[in-house]
């Protein structure tokens, strides 16, 4: 019993140690976006103190507000991001449904493709990609940053395995009452995905939410610009001033840290299953 | 209504599969094609030519092309074993039965879910020359560091951005991990109990041969991950000093948008793709042999 209580003891020195590793970066984010006074910030912070700004004031948020057009990208993000993933689970889910609940010729292929196109990177696809939208002048808007994203192979893939697991009696009914095949997969099929929907609706958020490569290239000014590539941009301005930087830093972080709180369970069964391949 | 019916199939099936066509498969053959011209973004007065193998020719010889891979590859064996091991490391503590547990695994997954961008702009002030990092080193030898400037030399530069990629990275995989160790039946560990293996013994001989799969997964997709590096180099250090940051993608990027030059650009990303596509076959190579074992 001894024994046990010691290792016990041990895992929890281990864990808030490591904790302490993994939390500091950010608690040290929020502290300094804090502190209103940049001498202040720049003279503490190599120490402990950087942790405890004097004075508390939200004036840094204020002026990144005032310093760049803030809520321009904050709702540039929103609606990519949104759009992106709606449009995604309508149509991605269509498609597996069609692979996974209809029988036809040639979709043990499609089947294959599908898997063989989630070996593709996007930096594969990125140049010659920048060639096309270019040369559709889609440059600088937000269907180019919303439209290439909206199909993908991943979700389709883990979509389809989830519908394939149906009995097939599912549909049975619906058919003999005279229902259309849209209506089985809206209102059978969809209703009884909602685990898998919102896995890859958290897949989605993350890779559209962080995206930094793609509008690099297709953004120009910061009427269409995400936030990821504000934010570059804003840190790239000298002189430096630490204090709005980590208050834009934090404006981006904090929602999504707060969602993904909340949404944990969901979130860790989502890695479980991209892991289960 | 049949399961054939065409109508449905053809509703269903279009609007993704048009999306991936002409944005996935068909930038994908255009790289191809494109890496045997001198294209251009912006069309030349002169056209496009084909130009044979003279893209590739130039890559092989290209010593920033060859810099920004053997950084990669660098990146992929210190960090592919140092970030797997963590990440077991973390999914076995955070598997022990003890209160709390719950919101430990949360502390380490939260890095996951913070934009790269983000965590970039954060370390990029922790590793300042007079930073918090420096004030750590310095308070715990009594003041015998000196404050090194870590993202601007070369010898600190790599290792600062691989610190702080784990720092990023690993809770992913400590997830991924965290659920192939639940899959393990208690029964196993049980039956090891009764016949006197210690936790040692446990570890090696259950724990360890039942992640098989898993690891392999690990591995693999990590070393994906090294290969596609942009976002901390391209924020951090631009690939500087000296280069001793440079990676392939940084290099594809600056020749297809700074340069404009799309057919340099291609060919470089064709070796790119069948360096992942290598990997990728390997991984099926080896998932598929443990699976004859069963």
């Amino acid at each position: 019993m001894k024994y046990k209580d010691n290792r016990k003891i041990l895992a929890y020195l281990a864990m808030i140690i490591l904790s302490i590793f993994f939390i500091f970066p950010l608690f040290y984010m929020i502290s300094v976006s804090l502190n209103p006074n940049e001498t202040s910030i720049l003279r503490n912070m190599a120490s402990v103190r950087a942790f405890f700004p004097g004075d508390i004031s939200l004036q840094n948020f204020f002026d990144v507000f005032d310093r760049m057009p803030f809520a321009r990208f904050l709702f540039n993000s929103t609606f990519i991001v949104s759009t992106t993933i709606i449009i995604g689970l309508l149509t991605n889910s269509m498609m597996a449904f069609a692979l996974a609940r209809l029988r036809w010729k040639g979709r043990a292929l499609i089947v294959t493709g599908v898997v063989a196109l989630m070996i593709i990177p996007f930096e594969a696809i990125a140049v010659p990609l920048l060639l096309i939208t270019n040369r559709l002048g889609w440059l600088d808007s937000y269907h180019v940053q919303i439209i290439p994203f909206i199909a993908n192979p991943l979700y389709i893939f883990l979509l389809f395995q989830f519908f394939k697991n149906f009995p097939s009696e599912l549909e049975e009914a619906a058919i003999i009452d005279g229902a259309s095949w849209f209506g089985i997969y809206w209102r059978i099929a969809l209703p009884l995905s909602k685990p898998i929907l919102s896995s890859v609706a958290i897949l989605h958020f993350l890779m559209q939410w962080g995206s930094f490569l793609w509008p690099l290239m297709v953004t120009r000014g910061p009427e269409y610009r995400p936030l990821t590539v504000a934010m570059e941009v804003f840190f790239g301005q000298y002189p430096r001033n630490w204090g709005d930087i980590m208050a834009f830093a934090a404006m981006i972080t904090i929602p999504v840290l707060l969602l993904f709180l909340y949404l944990q369970d969901t979130y860790v069964n989502t890695v479980a299953r991209s892991g289960i391949k | 209504m049949q399961r054939n019916d065409k109508k449905s199939i053809a509703t269903f099936m279009l609007p993704a599969s048009i999306l991936l066509l002409v944005f996935m498969v068909l930038p994908f053959l255009m790289a191809f094609g494109l890496s045997f011209t001198n294209q251009r973004l912006i069309e030349s007065p002169r056209g496009t030519q084909f130009i044979g193998m003279a893209n590739y020719f130039r890559a092989l010889g290209d010593n920033l092309f060859r810099r920004g891979l053997t950084n990669n590859a660098i990146f992929v064996l210190v960090v592919v074993p140092l970030q797997t091991a963590l990440a077991l490391a973390l999914a076995i503590l955070v598997n022990i039965k003890v209160k709390g547990s719950k919101i430990f695994r949360a502390i380490f997954f939260i890095p996951t879910v913070t934009t790269m961008v983000v965590v970039s702009v954060i370390w990029s002030f922790l590793y300042h020359p007079d930073g918090l990092i420096n004030g750590f080193l310095a308070t715990i030898t009594f003041g015998l560091w000196d404050g090194v400037d870590f993202l601007n030399k070369t010898t600190t530069a790599f290792p600062s951005i691989m610190l702080m990629s784990m720092w990023q990275g690993v809770g992913f995989q400590m997830l991924i991990f965290l659920a192939a160790l639940q899959e393990i039946p208690d029964s196993f560990y049980e039956a090891a109990d009764i016949d006197g293996a210690n936790t040692w013994q446990q570890f090696l001989y259950i724990t360890l041969p039942q992640l098989k799969n898993t690891t392999t997964f690990v591995i693999i997709s990590t070393t994906i991950l090294a290969f596609r590096l942009f976002t901390q180099v391209y924020v951090m250090t631009s690939g500087g000093p000296q280069n001793s940051t440079y990676t392939a993608m940084l290099h594809i990027y600056n020749m297809a948008f700074k340069r404009l030059n799309i057919g340099y650009s291609s060919a470089m990303t064709v070796i790119f793709f069948l360096i992942i596509l290598v990997i990728s076959i390997f991984q099926r190579f080896v998932l598929n042999d443990t699976e004859e074992e069963v």
